[in-house]
């Protein structure tokens, strides 16, 4: 039998095996914590800190990654908190093209986030990469949650395509000498296309249906072409 | 290639431009190491080829097995790897606060004429590349630069040409103080010497450690009341003691020393390092005996080669004389061996978990804590991670008996602390003082304010710090008095502002800082310290950036709350403090006349 430990969330007590996440721990007593990059298969790196909360410490904590203790008392929408939100989100919205990302969207309308709060910093406006015939990348609408690169790599596929180009706020998702797909080791397996949240990946055909093209001539535009055989006569 | 088992593989690669001959043995010989070599292969190649070529990246890849992709994050992780064409001959001049406070821009503004060239750029036939950087390290001798290797000090525009002919003489420490027990040989012993450092007391402590038990050291050492001097705080003996206490044997523990100073005005740990580096090789063996670990890494920031020089050269002589290796000084059993390793332009791998995965061959992400690097540090493994000033300050405890130690300083903070005074101060340079004097006594032994200017303002702690006013003058050094004013301690940065110093261009300076270091891993310090600087640049050049918005003051304490309460690592949640802080002391600064 694993330790348990007691809290309290929102008020509400909840005791929960050693080792649980105040993330886990809330859902348990139906607290919903927002996330962006959190994915429940994945490795928590506690990179977008929107599920930070008051656990009582010297500064706030991120639910996806902090461990549940013994007569914590947890916060989880404090004014403070949803101060905290309420700037990520506008600094996102400032930076990333957020419009095939509805869960952010929705955020931005819970927490009251002003979008144009920085209207004339920095985006990371990024070329779309048309480079192979499954998938596009439009790096405007990451956010940078590493999901891509995790599955990529030793969460799921080991197959280390993907890493980052440049730092801090120039950090974006990139390749070894920026090849496109078909020159790395992608082997094309698509999980990082259905890990992304916000579009940034989109398989080819989507993004041609979606551009209005009728389900034939996405079929005549995205399919590989055989080599002609070779006459034998 | 004698790799015979990973050939296959180099028939997809294209025949190399590079010759790679001069690159193989290198890789040959740390090939086991795997992927924790892979910051020495690239340095080791750049050194060779003046940048990282795309066939030298995939022998590097193939050498070490790490992923072609993860090679490309990690060179454009450092600012000082070039994935483009760049001279072996980098020149670097400082930009940062305590050098532009005393004239860096007109030196800036000749060195690019003479050179006629512009921040990141590199003449015609790859003799010389030029670029602006971060703090150097070098603020007592501001304004500072680096002509590949070697480092100069207080250059005026006059100096340009023997700077750049190589004729400029290199600096040397300024150390000052009243109780110079931990850099009393600073300038006085010959750093290349082991003969020298022994006549003048060294290796006198590390026998006598030898001879008591490992954990009556650690309690000995907790008796002195020592605090990690990088910052962060945590109790010496505490540390040492979690360590020796997490599971594993001597051989999968590790003592990792940061020296990757790099806060706009720290460069105490700098001295040390140039100036006596067989002290840290002494304290860091007695740490080795205490915790219980065989395994010893400096890692030394890219921008203090002569730091990593003279260390390397201290560690090779302290193995011939069996002060390190197998069986150290006739203790059977006793095993401990170091290995220097140097950064490449990054300041968060002074974060310690960001600094294990730099050692690891990654990019300086900084982990999650916990887990705590005294159980899961450098590889996974018990860790005991020490700043340089703490271990010396121990080794010199050790050699005053506790007693000594505890009766100077203050009943809570004990012994002495070296302080970093720089910007616009008479004689800049490296304070040992006992704990307990005040900011008032610091400025007044440094000479003061100079051309009998008045006081603007002071940055305590350094970049990550908080400005004080003139009202904080009286308050004494100590970790308690400190506290109670909210201010830190820090890295004992106090750089100080005359009258005449622009606070609004300071702010922008250090908010351009934290944006060019931070890592990009979390959300609120990657794109709250952008914005914060895109802020400050428009605050501090009204003329030709736009100047003060009303929303600006509140946009920058929601964007500095954000940081600091929600970042990942210290980096971020300190990334706003100096802004914040400033904006209380000068209210004015980002308050519009309407």
């Amino acid at each position: 039998m694993s330790e348990t430990v007691t809290l309290t969330i929102d008020g509400q007590d909840v005791t929960v095996p050693e080792g649980t996440t105040i993330l886990d721990a809330a859902k348990q007593i139906n607290i919903d914590i927002p996330v962006i990059c959190y994915h429940e298969h994945l490795t928590g790196n506690g990179l977008c800190r929107i599920c930070s909360v008051d656990a009582g410490g010297r500064v706030q904590a991120a639910a996806c990654v902090t461990q549940c203790g013994n007569n914590m008392n947890v916060e989880t929408n404090s004014e403070d908190v949803q101060r905290g939100r309420r700037t990520i989100l506008e600094l996102l919205a400032s930076t990333v093209n957020l419009d095939e990302a509805p869960d952010i969207l929705d955020l931005l309308d819970e927490y009251k986030a002003d979008t144009l709060r920085f209207p004339d910093g920095a985006r990371r406006d990024m070329p779309v990469y048309d480079d192979n015939p499954f998938y596009l990348r439009d790096y405007s609408q990451c956010v940078n949650c590493w999901r891509c690169v995790q599955v990529c790599a030793d969460d799921a596929q080991f197959a280390f395509a993907l890493s980052f180009d440049g730092r801090g706020f120039n950090t974006t998702i990139g390749t070894f000498q920026n090849e496109g797909m078909q020159n790395t080791t992608c082997v094309f397996c698509g999980q990082c296309v259905g890990v992304c949240p916000t579009g940034a990946l989109k398989p080819k055909r989507q993004a041609l249906l979606e551009e209005g093209y009728d389900p034939d001539s996405v079929f005549e535009m995205t399919r590989r072409k055989r080599k002609p055989k070779k006459d034998k006569s | 290639m004698s790799h015979g088992k990973i050939d296959f593989k180099s028939i997809a690669i294209a025949e190399p431009k590079v010759d790679l001959a001069p690159l193989q043995p290198f890789l040959n010989e740390v090939a086991p190491q795997g992927r924790s070599a892979l910051l020495p292969a690239l340095h080791r190649a750049q050194a060779l080829y003046g940048w990282l070529p795309r066939e030298v990246q995939e022998a590097i890849s193939l050498a070490l097995r790490v992923p072609l992709a993860d090679i490309h994050g990690v060179i454009e992780f450092y600012t000082m790897f070039y994935a483009k064409p760049t001279a072996k001959r980098v020149i670097r001049v400082c930009e940062d606060p305590a050098c532009h406070l005393v004239g860096a821009d007109t030196v800036i503004a000749a060195m690019e004429e003479k050179l006629g060239l512009h921040h990141g750029e590199t003449d015609a036939d790859r003799t010389v590349t030029f670029e602006k950087v971060p703090c150097l390290g070098m603020c007592e001798l501001a304004p500072a630069a680096l002509d590949g290797e070697k480092p100069a000090g207080e250059l005026t525009v006059n100096d340009v040409d023997a700077f750049l002919d190589g004729s400029y003489p290199e600096p040397t420490a300024k150390p000052y103080g009243t109780h110079m027990v931990t850099i009393g040989r600073m300038g006085k012993v010959d750093p290349s010497s082991l003969d020298d450092y022994r006549a003048q007391g060294g290796y006198e402590e590390l026998p006598k450690a030898l001879n008591i038990k490992p954990e009556e050291l650690i309690e000995t050492v907790q008796s002195f009341g020592i605090l990690g001097r990088g910052g962060a705080m945590f109790p010496l003996g505490l540390k040492w003691k979690f360590t020796r206490g997490a599971p594993g044997t001597a051989a999968d523990k590790h003592i990792v020393v940061n020296a990757d100073e790099s806060e706009p005005g720290t460069f105490k740990d700098r001295g040390i390092l140039e100036e006596d580096p067989f002290s840290l090789i002494e304290g860091m063996t007695i740490a080795a005996h205490a915790v219980g670990a065989e395994n010893g890494w400096i890692f030394v920031r890219g921008e203090y080669p002569r730091s990593a020089k003279r260390l390397n050269n201290a560690i090779n002589k302290a193995r011939e004389a069996s002060l390190l290796g197998k069986d150290i000084l006739g203790h059977k059993g006793f095993n401990f061996d170091i290995e220097v390793r140097v950064g490449a332009g990054a300041y968060i791998c002074g974060e310690e978990t960001a600094l294990f995965e730099a050692i690891e061959g990654k990019r300086g992400f900084p982990r999650i804590k916990p887990p705590f690097p005294t159980t899961n540090g450098l590889f996974d493994q018990p860790t005991s991670a020490n700043n340089v000033e703490t271990l010396v300050a121990m080794l010199a405890a050790l050699k005053m008996g506790g007693d000594q130690w505890r009766s100077i300083g203050t009943e809570k903070s004990p012994g002495t602390k070296l302080f970093c005074l720089s910007g616009n101060i008479a004689k800049p340079g490296v304070y040992e003082v006992p704990f307990g004097l005040t900011i008032r006594d610091l400025l007044t032994m440094a000479g003061g304010i100079p051309n009998g200017k008045e006081l603007k303002g002071i940055l305590m702690g350094g970049a990550a710090g908080v400005f004080v006013g003139e009202d904080k003058l009286d308050v004494r050094l100590t970790y308690e008095d400190a506290r109670e004013h909210s201010f830190p301690l820090g890295s004992g940065v106090i750089m100080v502002f005359d009258e005449d110093a622009d606070i609004a261009e300071t702010m922008y300076q250090l908010s351009r800082f934290f944006a060019h270091e931070s890592c990009g891993k979390c959300f609120p310090c990657q794109l709250g310290s952008q914005r914060q600087m895109e802020i400050m640049d428009r605050i501090a050049h009204p003329h030709d950036k736009g100047g003060l918005r009303e929303s600006d003051k509140q946009t920058l304490l929601d964007v500095g709350f954000t940081m600091t309460e929600t970042s990942l690592c210290g980096l971020g949640q300190t990334a706003a403090s100096a802004i914040v802080s400033a904006i209380k002391l000068w209210p004015e600064l980002v308050t519009t006349n309407d």
